[in-house]
């Protein structure tokens, strides 16, 4: 997994809601059995005006010039700014994958659905919870070139006016993400710990375990 | 000191490691796969060179992409046909049991999970599927994955969790004649909000709940997730334990007797301490239709679209607004004028035995109306289908103008041939109604199966109960 320690992006305001991970990747690219390639796809049915299928060639499609990703002072975008309850739905990990690979590192919001948050992690993204009266003073700060400098380590977001923003993540999660480190293989570190378990768990439920 | 919840229980059964700052890897019972979030963890493990940790607690079923009709034929879509194909090829490899598509138990992984009692009581269940929470309803924790931890279970049998806040969910009174598990899970998330019960592990209580099936539990908890929470739950009664008795998964003998005692103590201690309570009136549940494009946006059946205008939070009525553009509806306009295109009965919500005898009640001796350009019942697994057949309904179905399918979960997400088309209403027994979701374009209203049934036979949402 990619490492995530400090960046200065350029911000993108998505003014939504509820905006659930059906609309961050539609259906049809789920289809998919690999894990890059998402990010053309990524928000499809608000971003062009034509249908989207799998493996379809961007270049050439319709695209919705009102959409926010579309305008060109958002090109680059490294940082997305949303509202509440940001990834709610289905669990499908193809959601921070599109995020990613189109090119964003950090979403800010004032919530984010419990499986998207914890996906984020797992993929190098960076979701950061402020308070909703924070979120929307960085909305109406927002203007063209808006950039934030976001220090995972410092816990911080620093605006271009050095105003700074404390925010909080697990230690875990933390340190996870600063290293870039493999999950499974920290809990394959406690491999006897799991068959000790085990041994004393089909005592209690044998029928688990024949 | 105070008494446990259900989910605390259950929490401390499993823990096997607990950091510092309290993450703590938890042990998993029981992990079911499907075909979409699985080819990346596969191939993850074969690139790390990994095995799966106890291959026996897995379990595999391909659902999200099958086609519901012309089965012998195949898939005919190259793209879900590797799919598919690529999780028949990895269970082979990996030694993991699957209910391959021609498999007569096939078929959605929430309805077949608990159908063949592989998903038990005080079991941590898991799936790359947010509706994994369906499970909780027989008091177990379960909860849905991504990729990355469908990957991690299978290496490991273990995920790094921390855990959830409790909530409780409490419903005062009994509902009235005719209130069905979904018109109280979807007048809870109207009144809780669809981020209410983000970071919280949700149980729902009260007499209304004690007096559903089992199969009316799994409706309420497999919608916990689209009140926010990763995993709802409902303590074990005796209408539990009766459901699991001689599954084919289900212990067996002396096991049986043991887990039936370990069981009895799956329930919250009445001194336990929620870090929330929400109480509800179940007394006054009508019966629901959503109008927006959120399971939150939900209104009885007797009542109008609502008014954004009246909305005092900004983001909110911004919702709202863009909800009714989408949806093609006006404020004030009453919900029974409401005309549909579509009905759909099926999804891991409301596709088991129960769910078709409700609708098939409905629909015997009547016709869909004209308007009705098709109308699926999509039985949830291969053995509801055959018990649904032995009983007729079926036939039922098929005389009112209803097509009957092959299991699967067919146009909830529409990944398969099943779908709406740009501008299409749809009355749905699924549980989700976001943009899209259904079918490009398409507008989907959740409800429970009798109203779908309803639906389909006038054409437009009508009171179940006021059915000329």
């Amino acid at each position: 997994m990619q490492a995530f320690t400090l960046l200065t992006g350029l911000v993108a305001p998505l003014n939504r809601a509820n905006v659930d991970t059906d609309a961050i990747i539609p259906k049809q690219f789920l289809k998919s059995i690999k894990r890059a390639g998402f990010g053309p796809y990524l928000f499809d049915e608000w971003r062009y005006l034509d249908r989207g299928e799998p493996d379809m060639d961007c270049t050439h499609r319709l695209i919705n010039k009102d959409f926010v990703l579309n305008k060109s002072q958002y090109k680059g975008a490294e940082i997305l700014l949303t509202r509440e309850n940001f990834g709610c739905g289905s669990s499908r990990e193809h959601a921070p994958w599109a995020l990613e690979d189109f090119g964003f590192r950090v979403i800010i919001a004032p919530s984010f659905a419990d499986i998207f948050y914890n996906n984020c992690f797992k993929n190098g993204l960076l979701p950061i919870a402020l308070a909703a009266d924070c979120v929307d003073g960085l909305f109406n700060e927002l203007s063209e070139g808006y950039t934030l400098t976001v220090d995972l380590d410092a816990q911080k977001i620093i605006a271009a006016n050095g105003r700074e923003i404390g925010f909080d993540v697990d230690e875990n999660r933390k340190y996870r993400l600063l290293n870039g480190l493999d999950d499974i293989g920290l809990s394959l570190q406690h491999a006897d710990q799991i068959r000790a378990y085990e041994v004393e768990r089909a005592k209690r439920a044998p029928w688990l375990f024949v | 000191m105070s008494g446990k919840t259900l989910y605390d229980k259950l929490w401390e059964d499993h823990v096997v490691y607990t950091e510092d700052d309290g993450s703590s890897l938890i042990y998993i019972d029981r992990h079911l796969v499907h075909e979409v979030t699985s080819p990346q963890a596969f191939e993850g493990l074969r690139l790390a060179g990994r095995q799966p940790w106890r291959a026996s607690r897995n379990l595999a079923v391909a659902d999200h992409n099958v086609p519901t009709t012309g089965r012998d034929k195949g898939i005919t879509d190259p793209v879900a046909r590797l799919q598919v194909d690529t999780l028949d090829k990895n269970c082979t490899e990996f030694g993991i049991t699957e209910f391959t598509m021609t498999d007569a138990r096939q078929g959605i992984v929430h309805v077949i999970g608990p159908e063949q009692g592989a998903t038990l009581p005080g079991m941590t269940v898991v799936c790359g599927d947010s509706h994994t929470s369906t499970h909780g309803a027989s008091g177990a924790l379960a909860f849905g994955i991504g990729t990355s931890e469908v990957e991690h279970v299978l290496a490991t049998q273990c995920l790094v969790q921390k855990k959830a806040k409790n909530l409780l969910i409490h419903l005062n009174g009994q509902t009235r004649a005719g209130i069905t598990a979904k018109d109280i899970v979807l007048a809870i998330i109207g009144k809780i909000g669809t981020a209410g019960g983000n970071g919280y592990t949700i149980e729902f209580a009260g007499v209304a709940i004690r007096a559903l099936s089992m199969e009316g539990r799994m409706t309420v908890c497999n919608m916990a997730i689209e009140a926010g929470a990763r995993a709802g739950l409902i303590a074990v009664d005796d209408i539990t334990i009766d459901y699991y008795r001689n599954r084919p998964y289900s212990p067996k003998d002396s096991d049986w007797f043991m887990a039936e005692r370990l069981w009895q103590r799956l329930h919250s201690d009445e001194d336990a301490v929620f870090d929330k309570v929400i109480e509800i009136d179940a007394t006054t549940i009508k019966p629901q239709v959503t109008w927006g494009t959120s399971p939150e946006l939900v209104v009885a059946v007797d009542d109008v679209v609502p008014d954004p205008t009246a909305e005092y939070d900004a983001v909110k009525r911004q919702s709202m607004l863009r909800a009714l553009e989408y949806m093609g509806l006006k404020a004030g306009q009453a919900i029974t004028d409401i005309a549909v295109d579509k009905v759909f009965i099926g999804s891991c919500t409301n596709s088991r035995i129960e769910d078709l005898r409700a609708a098939a009640q409905v629909a015997k001796g009547r016709k869909i109306a004209n308007n009705i350009k098709l109308a699926l019942v999509v039985p949830g697994s291969g053995l509801v289908k055959k018990q649904a057949e032995s009983e007729g309904l079926d036939q039922i179905f098929i005389d009112a103008g209803f097509e009957w399918r092959e299991p699967g979960c067919s146009m909830c997400l529409a990944m398969n041939a099943d779908r709406l088309e740009e501008g299409e209403r749809c009355a749905s027994t699924s549980n989700r109604n976001f943009e899209g979701r259904q079918g490009y374009g398409g507008r989907t209203h959740l409800v429970s199966p009798a109203m779908a049934a309803a639906a389909a036979i006038a054409g437009h949402f009508v009171d179940v109960q006021q059915l000329s």
